[in-house]
């Protein structure tokens, strides 16, 4: 049973990579062929994520992946799915050093149930053999590793991963093979009337094929499919469904969250900066008229042009910081000295470092009271580094408190959505220092002044 | 050659002890009164000249401790004084100074020899601390220099690029001193640097002293390139 649910969840990735939104594509590019250590990926998984981790080590689709996972599955007449769970039990996941079978190891527990289970079949197979199954023979007999490593993982992968296994039993639950959670089972109508109508097609579908009535004869092998596959596709159908749905709405939701969480830093860099502005300066009418007016016209051209706040034509990395630069001390009246170091152009990822970088430095206009900023931003080949300095104030950065949205959600939250860094160094008298890293993405390594040469 | 001091009128006859004699070289006349005017109370200010000319005349006459030279000057960059003064005068010590900051101008004066590179936004005791530090024999790199110097060295040289030299050190910057370039441009003082590094002021100093060296020694064809590539930015 298990092997078939299985590589039938490889089949319905396609349709669910595509629906999903721009959020997979993005994360899948970001990561590709990154040269890193091989990892699972949680994140974009079906089942353990070894798959997508298999293609992102390689930098290939991770859907050509799974195919050739469900294909080496068949040509290897089912040891592919052992070697899966070995590696789920070997690969750590992202972002870790350690893996399932570092902690499995020392499960004592875990290690007997595991040889129970793959003992137990085992001896089933034996049983099957002696009886001349076929099918049985061929493809249970890898099945013993599998059950084993299954076993380990369950009963010691992190939470998430549980929760993943859990989603995969409800089926066998309605099928009777786990008896376990039986107490609470109800079973509606139309799921009786399901599983009779389904057990009906079985049972005439294996008598078809079991059978030996001659004038039969041919159109048993095709017609007994039809008829088995058609069960199974009754019983296991609405399971199938719920469970792309579910991988659909999931991917919807984080995207949804993202998206939010961008909007609402953007609302705060620029509509809620200009208000604080405009009662700063309240007894100037004819300054807070043109803020109201930047700050309208800024807007605007983000609602209904889908041009970023503050983003004019800004291509490369140094026109970014220059016009940081630029904004802060035309609206804040305070010098920022720039230096940067070599340029590049700018990606959705440079844009929130520019982004985390202006909200940093017009916190320093406003709170830190020195008389000058210091930004920095060097471009080296494997990240952009930027530096945002005053010799002001500075503040405790333990004591502010959580709701304060400027540091937490504007430049941490922003920097780690893109994959970057954030540290904000500040004590009360010695000043603030930001230092904002994001990696560079592949494509556009190569270092130096290319972005001047263009617009030149 | 006259090395006589004090016959500048309005200067003092003799050179006040531990005071550093300071020639200042701009065209814009407004600038020197203000610089003259600030630096007074601390500097010797010996004289000042608007031209490379005269700038040059006036240097080899009063044969100041530093000069305060701006890159930009009518009758040519300000390199072409340092060029003239240095083959006689090796002991002349310059100061670049500048409103502009085009960096291939800025490079071209502290290869021809200035120990240093500050921007007019300075402020007074900045300066003042800049000039005493040339004058002894201490590199001032500006913030914008210390970018500049970074940018020039920063790419791993392209195996074209390196030309048999002497000394393959002076091709490329140490850990260290990349260090403390990057915190010269993040706008910290030697002292700021000395501490955020453990290590003391003098040690900084010597870092900065080095960098110039390979500066203006290095015969890294990279720095020509980047300064040309700059040329019009």
């Amino acid at each position: 049973m298990q092997q078939q649910w299985h590589h039938r969840r490889g089949w319905h990735d396609p349709s669910a990579a595509d629906d999903v939104s721009n959020w997979a594509v993005r994360v899948r590019r970001h990561r590709r062929g990154d040269g890193g250590p091989l990892r699972r990926d949680p994140e974009d998984r079906l089942a353990g994520g070894v798959a997508a981790g298999l293609a992102a080590w390689r930098g290939i689709g991770v859907t050509t992946v799974r195919v050739l996972l469900v294909v080496a599955f068949l040509v290897t007449q089912g040891w592919v799915l052992p070697l899966y769970f070995i590696g789920w039990l070997m690969i750590p996941p992202a972002g870790s050093d350690t893996s399932i079978w570092s902690r499995a190891r020392h499960d004592s527990r875990g290690v007997a149930l595991a040889a129970a289970l793959g003992s137990l079949l085992a001896l089933f197979m034996l049983i099957a053999t002696a009886v001349n199954e076929q099918l049985l023979e061929t493809y249970g007999w890898p099945q013993v590793v599998s059950v084993a490593c299954l076993a380990l993982i369950w009963r010691n992968a992190a939470d998430g991963e549980r929760r993943a296994l859990r989603g995969l039993i409800p089926p066998l639950e309605g099928l009777g093979v786990t008896g376990a959670t039986g107490g609470r089972r109800r079973v509606s109508r139309a799921t009786a009337l399901r599983f009779t109508a389904s057990a009906v097609l079985l049972a005439v579908g294996l008598g078809w094929l079991l059978s030996e009535h001659e004038s039969l004869a041919l159109l048993r092998p095709l017609g007994g499919l039809v008829l088995i596959a058609a069960a199974i596709v009754l019983l296991l159908g609405p399971w199938w469904l719920r469970i792309a749905r579910d991988l659909v709405l999931e991917r919807q939701a984080r995207a949804r969250a993202e998206e939010r969480a961008d909007i609402a830093s953007r609302v705060h860099d620029s509509v809620l900066q200009t208000l604080a502005l405009i009662q700063h300066r309240a007894e100037d009418p004819q300054a807070v008229v043109q803020l109201a007016r930047a700050q309208e016209r800024e807007l605007r051209s983000w609602l209904f042009e889908g041009r970023s706040p503050g983003g004019t034509d800004v291509t490369s990395l140094v026109e970014g910081v220059r016009e940081i630069q630029r904004d802060v001390e035309a609206r804040h009246l305070v010098p920022v000295e720039v230096v940067t170091v070599g340029d590049c152009t700018l990606d959705e990822h440079l844009s929130a470092l520019l982004a985390a970088a202006r909200e940093a430095t017009v916190n320093a206009a406003k709170w830190s009271g020195a008389n000058v900023i210091s930004v920095f931003a060097e471009v080296e080949p494997g990240t952009v580094i930027l530096t945002v300095r005053d010799r002001g104030k500075g503040f405790d950065p333990d004591a502010v408190p959580d709701d304060r949205k400027g540091v937490a959600e504007s430049i941490h939250g922003r920097m780690a959505r893109h994959g970057g860094e954030a540290t904000v160094q500040s004590a009360p008298g010695e000043g603030t220092k930001v230092t904002l890293t994001m990696p560079r993405t592949a494509q556009q390594s190569g270092y130096g002044p290319k972005p001047d040469e263009a617009r030149r | 050659m006259s090395a006589e001091p004090g016959d500048q009128p309005g200067a003092q006859p003799a050179a006040r002890s531990g005071q550093p004699r300071v020639v200042l070289v701009d065209d814009h006349g407004l600038f020197r009164s203000g610089v003259r005017a600030e630096l007074g109370r601390e500097m010797h200010v010996v004289g000042e000249a608007d031209d490379v000319a005269p700038a040059i005349e006036l240097i080899e006459r009063e044969l100041p401790d530093v000069v305060l030279l701006d890159v930009h000057l009518p009758g040519g960059g300000g390199q072409a004084v340092i060029t003239a003064v240095k083959q006689d005068h090796p002991d002349v010590k310059f100061l670049a100074l500048s409103a502009s900051d085009a960096p291939e101008d800025v490079i071209a004066v502290i290869r021809a020899g200035a120990r240093g590179y500050v921007t007019k936004t300075i402020s007074t005791a900045e300066l003042a601390d800049a000039i005493r530090r040339v004058a002894d024999g201490d590199a001032v790199f500006s913030h914008r220099l210390a970018g500049f110097v970074l940018d020039a060295f920063a790419a791993a040289p392209a195996r074209q690029d390196v030309r048999p030299s002497f000394d393959p050190e002076l091709d490329q910057l140490t850990t260290r001193e990349r260090e403390v370039l990057r915190l010269i441009a993040q706008g910290y003082t030697y002292k700021e640097i000395a501490r955020e590094l453990f290590i003391s002021v003098k040690t900084v100093e010597t870092h900065v002293s080095s960098v110039l060296r390979k500066l203006q020694l290095s015969s890294r064809h990279q720095l020509t390139r980047w300064a040309a590539e700059r040329r019009l930015a």
